[in-house]
């Protein structure tokens, strides 16, 4: 991993408490991030277009259209790291935010450290992997950040795409929870297994013939995961 | 047989039906026996005084005959004897209802000859009888029982005795005569079976009765049994049918005034319940946005404290502190609320209670209070189906309780398993507890030592005993004064199936 300073990384601030809201951007351009501050879920994806964030930090709870819907619509144009503030802890919510196509969460109240480094995590990006990696059907292209599965390209989020590197680099290792958080989140949430089981559901559903039933990457029950050639099996 | 026992356990007709059947049975036996009793009774009276009767008037007759032949010649008065006995055994043919037996002279040495009809002797008499004519002068007789049970071979007789005298030799002879009550005995025999036979029928048409009756009061109970379960299955529409005017209406009408009013109190408490997540979740939100920028700007000052003055500095330093006791008095008051309003819930997977203890006997709370912790029973997995955030939270409260608290050189994280469950054990060998301390760790905002509270919200133990019953598992302690502390968490290996003691006993128990 590199320990770059991304001085110049731009996070979109999507808060309807003015004060939270200054909060944050007071936090994070002391980090030396450059912020853009947005109220209203309605201006959001103005906003996004015009100061195309390396990051995007969205509470869950918004007036006019609401964290969700808001995650939603940029999940449809661009695969930008989202971190979901959510102010319940309750476990609900944050599936249910993970599942639109959240990466990542911070629940309130949370520690400026803890901030930074979530945000730092999803802007910094794996080592690259030098050499294309084929696996039972599907091509990984680090270089040009592309995936294909049978010859048909497959759009995935950059932590997606993480994902299956880490699980295909390896074929038939079997990664646990805790390793695949550290390895691809790449910080530490304690038994913080919803993160990775929402994810998991999310990639196979764009990777495998039937998601149910998957055939690439399998379930370890009570370990975690692993990835199987199908063909070889 | 297990079936007839579980049967007459479980279903009231059958048993309504076998104690009425029981019951029957027995009066029926004991009614029919005294009837069987009286009939027998009056036949043989009946007969007897008829036997003697006749007897009597035999006995006379015999001697009469013999006064008539008058001779004094033993052999003549023998054979006018065995003349009275043949012509006696001649005369009635079959339809007689005696047979005689003749013995006689009785004064002849060596036994005296006897004679008789028919195919009786003198062992037929009863030998008390033959005593008693023997030695007195006057008419005897014995007699047997009819057999309420029916007769078999020995059929009952009434036998008479008495003496006549020849009156030339004075010869004493003994004539007997044997009635049969073989007719009676059949009559008996009849009277038996006839009350037998009816009898049965008569248990038959009770058993029947009975098993109708008490299927007319079973199959209300029985529906109102069903209706019953439904609704504590939770079904709680379930009315019973109200019909007349009766006990089982009135059962009725109370089971559906009962219902009526559960079902109204569970809505008030659902209701309630609604209230309470919802408000607890509003507070979460409201509360919890300004906490969050509260507790970024006073980050922020405490980080720039080396440029603030001294009185300054520690303000930010208090602010910092307290902004954190705050935070987690309101994520603890925002859990406890969870849990009274049932609101909370468990995301299991299969954690190593073993590996727990390892990494609780070294936390690092332990190591900063100068106390050696120490893991046991960890060599293999115990692992239980539990939410793993809460069994960590668990276990830290009970190790920082420890280092805060116990004032013991060392602590012992101890595993011990069993088929269904496994105990984790937190103990210390410090100060321990008096007894009204123990009973009070567990209540809420409870402190045992207020100058030893450090940010602690006493909310800890609350917080776990509740964290601990929603696995459907126990948390339990035990202390003594000068010897220490043991606090035991007990969860089952499959979540929600209640377990009620720990693994072992504790060692202060």
């Amino acid at each position: 991993m590199s320990h770059r300073r991304p001085k110049n990384d731009r996070v979109l601030v999507v808060d309807d408490d003015a004060s939270l809201a200054e909060m944050l951007t007071i936090v994070l351009e002391g980090e030396g991030f450059r912020t853009s501050v947005c109220h209203t879920g309605d201006a959001v994806m103005a906003a996004f277009e015009e100061f195309k964030p390396d990051v995007v930090l969205l509470d869950r709870m918004l007036p006019g259209l609401d964290g969700m819907e808001v995650c939603r619509r940029i999940r449809e144009v661009s695969g930008v790291p989202i971190v979901m503030l959510t102010a319940k802890g309750e476990t609900r919510d944050i599936v249910d935010g993970l599942d639109v196509g959240a990466d990542d969460y911070l629940t309130k109240p949370f520690r400026n450290s803890e901030l930074i480094a979530r945000i730092r995590a999803r802007l910094r990006r794996s080592d690259p992997l030098d050499t294309r990696i084929e696996f039972g059907g599907i091509v990984l292209d680090p270089q040009a950040h592309t995936v294909t599965r049978d010859g048909r390209p497959v759009s995935l989020t950059p932590l997606e795409f993480d994902l299956l590197a880490c699980l295909i680099s390896a074929p038939a290792q079997v990664f646990s929870r805790e390793v695949l958080l550290q390895k691809v989140w790449g910080y530490h949430h304690p038994g913080d297994t919803k993160l990775v089981n929402v994810h998991m559901t999310r990639l196979r559903q764009k990777i495998e013939d039937d998601a149910e039933n998957p055939s690439v990457i399998r379930t370890v029950r009570g370990v975690g995961y692993q990835a199987i050639d199908p063909a070889s099996a | 047989m297990r079936r007839l026992v579980g049967l007459w356990r479980r279903s009231l007709r059958t048993r309504v039906v076998i104690n009425t059947l029981l019951l029957s049975t027995a009066v029926i036996l004991v009614v029919g026996w005294a009837l069987l009793r009286d009939v027998a009774d009056g036949l043989a009276e009946n007969r007897r005084d008829a036997a003697i009767g006749e007897a009597r008037a035999g006995l006379e007759q015999a001697q009469s005959q013999l006064d008539a032949a008058v001779d004094s010649e033993p052999t003549r008065q023998s054979q006018a004897l065995t003349q009275l006995v043949d012509a006696l055994a001649a005369t009635r043919g079959e339809n007689r209802s005696y047979e005689l037996v003749l013995q006689g002279p009785l004064a002849e040495a060596g036994g005296a000859p006897v004679r008789a009809s028919g195919n009786v002797g003198i062992d037929d008499v009863p030998a008390d009888l033959v005593r008693e004519v023997a030695s007195e002068q006057g008419t005897f007789w014995t007699f047997s029982e009819l057999s309420l049970f029916g007769a078999g071979d020995d059929i009952p007789v009434v036998t008479v005795g008495g003496r006549v005298t020849a009156p030339g030799s004075n010869d004493q002879y003994a004539l007997y005569y044997v009635f049969s009550m073989a007719d009676q005995q059949e009559t008996l025999d009849l009277v038996r079976t006839a009350s037998l036979a009816g009898g049965g029928v008569l248990l038959v048409m009770v058993t029947l009765v009975a098993g109708l009756v008490a299927r007319q009061v079973v199959e209300p109970v029985r529906l109102a049994r069903r209706i019953a379960e439904r609704f504590a299955a939770g079904n709680l529409e379930q009315r019973m049918h109200v019909k007349g005017e009766d006990d089982i209406a009135r059962l009725s009408t109370s089971f559906n005034q009962m219902a009526e009013s559960l079902q109204s109190q569970i809505r008030r408490l659902e209701n309630l319940s609604r209230l309470q997540q919802r408000f607890v979740s509003d507070v979460s939100h409201e509360l919890r946005t300004p906490l969050t920028t509260v507790q970024m700007a006073g980050q922020v000052l405490y980080e720039a404290r080396p440029h603030f003055d001294p009185q300054t500095a520690r303000a930010a330093e208090l602010l910092q502190t307290e902004v954190g006791r705050f935070e987690a008095l309101l994520s603890d008051l925002l859990d406890l609320s969870r849990f009274d309003a049932g609101a909370a819930t468990l995301e299991l997977d299969p954690v190593d209670l073993a590996t727990v203890a390892l990494s609780a006997a070294q936390d690092e709370a332990l190591s900063r209070a100068g106390i050696v912790g120490r893991a046991r029973g960890v060599t293999e997995p115990a692992v239980v189906e539990a939410d793993i955030r809460r069994v960590d939270r668990m276990v830290r409260n009970l190790i920082v309780n420890a280092a805060r608290y116990s004032r013991s050189a060392q602590v012992d994280v101890i595993v011990t398993q069993a088929d269904d469950r496994v105990s984790l054990a937190v103990r210390d060998h410090g100060i321990g507890m008096e007894p009204e301390v123990v009973r009070r760790v567990f209540d809420r905002f409870w402190r045992g030592d207020p100058a030893r509270s450090q940010g602690g919200t006493g909310l800890g133990l609350a917080i776990a005993r509740e964290d601990a019953a929603l696995h459907g598992g126990t948390l339990e302690v035990w202390s003594r004064p000068g010897r220490g502390t043991e606090f035991v968490l007990t969860l089952p290996r499959v979540a929600g199936e209640r377990v009620w003691s720990p693994v072992t006993k504790s060692v202060f128990a």
